[in-house]
């Protein structure tokens, strides 16, 4: 269980340190548990089974069937060393057991004893380990301690992912009935109502007409908010964060004004009324795949030609990388692929599928098809941070690092003052906001304090020396996180920005009608 | 007596190479990669997918872009490693293939750079606290099992010469199952007896690391998951 404990905030310092290893100092960080009913909407065990020896092993053989990189990951990491300096909770807490390969080995400590011949006859050699009731809290501990983010796959010789090790340990923890409360709970509401809030049809078409209102009172325009609409062109799928949280929310109406400028239909839906998915934080397939069916069931319902995604970085990994695979969301399905081929023959093929509304924006940039007054952005300057799960998971634009080139064009075509960040710290080298990976709650804030010291590191040389007051995002569990951890570190938590709030604000509507 | 020893431990040995590395590729081979997962900014056509991986084989690019310690003494290790390999070709040839003679000035120092290799990354296991922390017993014993087939190797190399002629004879006989005598020189039998170990723990250690990486699915899959679908069979049977 979580203590609550006073921490201190990292120092901020000219060049980041490696630190020197503190052992243990982290090992009382651990979130709440789920509850039976969270556990058992996901049909996990209500609580901790009786036999959770022997269901643990029988899921780690299970997944050694079904996903080569968990055998192949716990096999061939050679303790290079590589990676133990990459992580950001590392960095900012200096627990070992938060050096990726550490907690690698929390798992494969346990593979080693019970699939291995060197672990089963040699394990003191080997560092093999028998799987016992305090190894599970130790999972569960740690293996909250990664916000799978994937930095230090970028840098590992054999490209060992450990955010594949901790989707695997939290899909093992769910099977034998020792969940994590916020993960599930919300997956659960998702299911059950469409989005993560657990915010119903009804009360999500009141919040959409309040901020209709609110355009109009903008604007002077009939900016619209469409839900359900059936013949729409294209469906909006974007993380529910962005229909009530600060700055989330003037993204979406920035996305509004885009959609409303360019004259092109489009409308959301109340029962795939989630972006997110987290189901790949827990690594569970087939929760992924449910929510993730519910986003196709619902551009089959509504007919549309497009699936546009909004900003929000797991959601843009989920959405890229696995749609097609989870729920046939994308192109290129067999013929005789009768499942897929049911959306993707609705499917305009001359857009990608799904698309980025960075994609759509940036593409009707390059058609000057918006009309944009850059020098309404002129009282800030911007910078921008790379989300590590479009960073390292993703795409955009069909071209070879087109997710870091288009969102920077995007803001340089609406903004004059550009500032970027310390590049060791960006791009696929980028670090997470600390909150990532299903961490986002309260009961993990001295862990999201600490690791998002190497992100505010760079944030805050630009803010002291370039006079940064914005900071750019288009990830909704980012732009909570940094609401939250920005005045632990001295800078103002309004900072925080959605990229298409700052489109938004130049866009420019002559009321001539 | 020894040459009868020998001989049999080399065949055992090299059955255990070939089955255990065989049996674990065929099951990375047979167990699918459910979902797109390349490390991104990854390539978006097959041959730049190769190229990718060929630069992290050839030159350690992801190594090099971490750590430049571990990298240098990691890569030199391996080249030399390579290289030596090489030039061992022609105790297996009757008549020494084009590429075995050509490495043969090389390969005699690469023992050398090998074993210096070696001794930097073992002393990253002392001296960096980070390393010392996720060593096993196992890594600095692998270490010490291939510095010590390094050393025996410059040993005959540049001090003690082994009479290398009827070594010769010896291995190319094992291959067609006709035993010449083996030399009885200590430092030789030192020498094979280390690389019987290590080809019999090969299949059961983290020198998998060698083919397992061709497998690794954050390098070798593709940037394509819009314009094709993929799907594991097992998921596959989820939307019957
Ligand atoms: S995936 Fe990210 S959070 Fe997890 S261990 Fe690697 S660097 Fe750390
Ligand atoms: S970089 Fe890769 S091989 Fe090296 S210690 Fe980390 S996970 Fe293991």
């Amino acid at each position: 269980m979580a203590k609550k404990v006073d921490f201190d905030t990292p120092a901020l310092s000219e060049y980041l340190q490696i630190p020197v290893l503190q052992e243990g100092s982290m090992a009382h960080s651990s979130p709440f548990v789920a509850k039976p009913d969270h556990q058992e909407a996901l049909n996990f065990p209500g609580e901790l089974v009786e036999n959770w020896h022997d269901q643990a092993i029988a899921k780690m053989e299970d997944l050694s069937k079904t996903s080569r990189s968990f055998s192949l990951f716990l096999d061939i990491c050679v303790h290079c060393g590589s990676c133990t300096d990459k992580c950001h909770y590392f960095l900012g807490t200096a627990d070992p057991k938060n050096m990726p390969v550490a907690r690698q080995e929390l798992l494969r400590s346990v593979y080693r004893r019970y699939f291995t011949f060197a672990g089963k006859y040699f394990p003191n050699l080997v560092g093999a380990k028998d799987l016992t009731r305090e190894t599970l809290d130790e999972w569960h501990s740690y293996f909250h301690q990664c916000s799978e983010c994937r930095r230090c796959s970028v840098f590992c010789p054999y490209g060992i992912d450990t955010a594949e090790i901790t989707m695997a340990a939290r899909d093992i923890l769910d099977a034998v009935g020792y969940g994590q409360k916020y993960d599930n709970e919300i997956l659960g509401k998702v299911l059950k109502i469409g989005n993560n809030l657990g915010l119903p049809g009804p009360a999500l078409k009141a919040t959409l007409e309040d901020l209709e209102e609110d355009l109009e009172d903008d604007t002077d325009l009939p900016i619209r908010m469409p839900l359900n609409e059936k013949g729409a062109d294209v469906l909006l799928i974007t993380p529910s964060a962005d229909f009530f949280a600060e700055p989330h929310i003037d993204g979406l109406l920035g996305y509004a004004k885009v959609f409303h400028q360019a004259g092109i239909s489009w409308t959301m839906s109340d029962y795939a009324s989630e972006g997110a998915n987290f189901g790949m934080f827990i690594g569970n397939y087939p929760t992924m795949k449910k929510v993730a069916e519910r986003i196709r069931t619902a551009a089959l319902e509504l007919g549309v030609k497009r699936v546009i995604v909004g900003e929000c970085g797991h959601a843009w990994r989920v959405a890229y990388s696995f749609w097609n695979t989870l729920a046939g969301t994308g192109h290129g399905a067999a013929a005789d692929d009768k499942y897929a081929q049911m959306l993707q023959k609705q499917l305009d093929p001359r857009y990608p599928a799904p698309q980025h509304i960075i994609e759509f924006t940036y593409d009707l940039l390059q058609r000057n098809a918006l009309k944009i007054d850059k020098s309404a952005n002129d009282h800030r300057t911007v910078t921008f941070h790379d989300s590590c799960n479009v960073a390292r998971g993703t795409g955009m634009g069909g071209i070879e690092r087109g997710q870091f080139i288009l969102p920077r064009e995007v803001i340089k075509a609406v903004v004059n003052n550009y500032v970027e960040m310390d590049s060791s710290t960006m791009f696929e080298e980028t670090y997470c906001c600390g909150g990532g990976g299903g961490l986002l709650t309260d009961d993990l804030m001295e862990l999201r304090v600490k690791g998002a010291m190497p992100r505010m590191n760079a944030l805050k040389k630009v803010f002291d020396d370039e006079g940064v007051d914005t900071l750019a995002a288009i990830c909704a569990i980012c732009k909570s996180q940094f609401s939250k951890v920005l005045p632990f570190y001295d800078m103002p938590m309004d900072m925080i920005t959605s990229v298409h709030q700052l489109v938004g604000d130049a866009l420019v509507f002559e009321n001539n009608d | 007596m020894l040459t009868g020893l020998f001989a049999i431990l080399f065949y055992v040995a090299t059955v255990i190479l070939v089955v255990g590395v065989a049996k674990r590729i065929a099951a990375y081979w047979r167990t699918p990669a459910p979902l797109k997962i390349p490390t991104m900014p990854a390539p978006r056509t097959q041959g730049g997918m190769l190229y990718r991986m060929g630069r992290e084989v050839v030159l350690f690019e992801s190594l090099f872009r971490s750590n430049k310690w571990i990298w240098i003494f990691g890569w030199v290790f391996h080249m030399a490693l390579f290289l030596v390999l090489l030039r061992h070709g022609r105790y297996f040839q009757e008549s020494p293939w084009f590429l075995t003679e050509i490495v043969q000035p090389f390969g005699k120092y690469g023992g050398i750079a090998m074993v210096a290799g070696l001794g930097g990354l073992w002393a990253r296991r002392f001296l960096v606290e980070r390393i010392r922390y996720i060593s096993t017993p196992s890594d600095h014993l692998m270490l010490l099992l291939l510095i010590g087939i390094g050393m025996s190797g410059v040993m005959m190399t540049f001090v003690a010469h082994t009479d290398i002629v009827a070594l010769k004879h010896f291995m190319t006989g094992l291959m067609v199952f006709d035993w010449k005598p083996l030399p009885a020189d200590p430092v030789l039998i030192a020498h094979l007896s280390l690389v019987i170990i290590l080809m019999v723990v090969f299949p059961i250690s983290k020198l998998m690391h060698a083919p397992g990486i061709f497998f690794s699915p954050t390098r070798n899959q593709i940037d394509d998951s819009r314009e094709k679908r993929h799907i594991a069979p097992w998921a596959a049977e989820m939307e019957k």
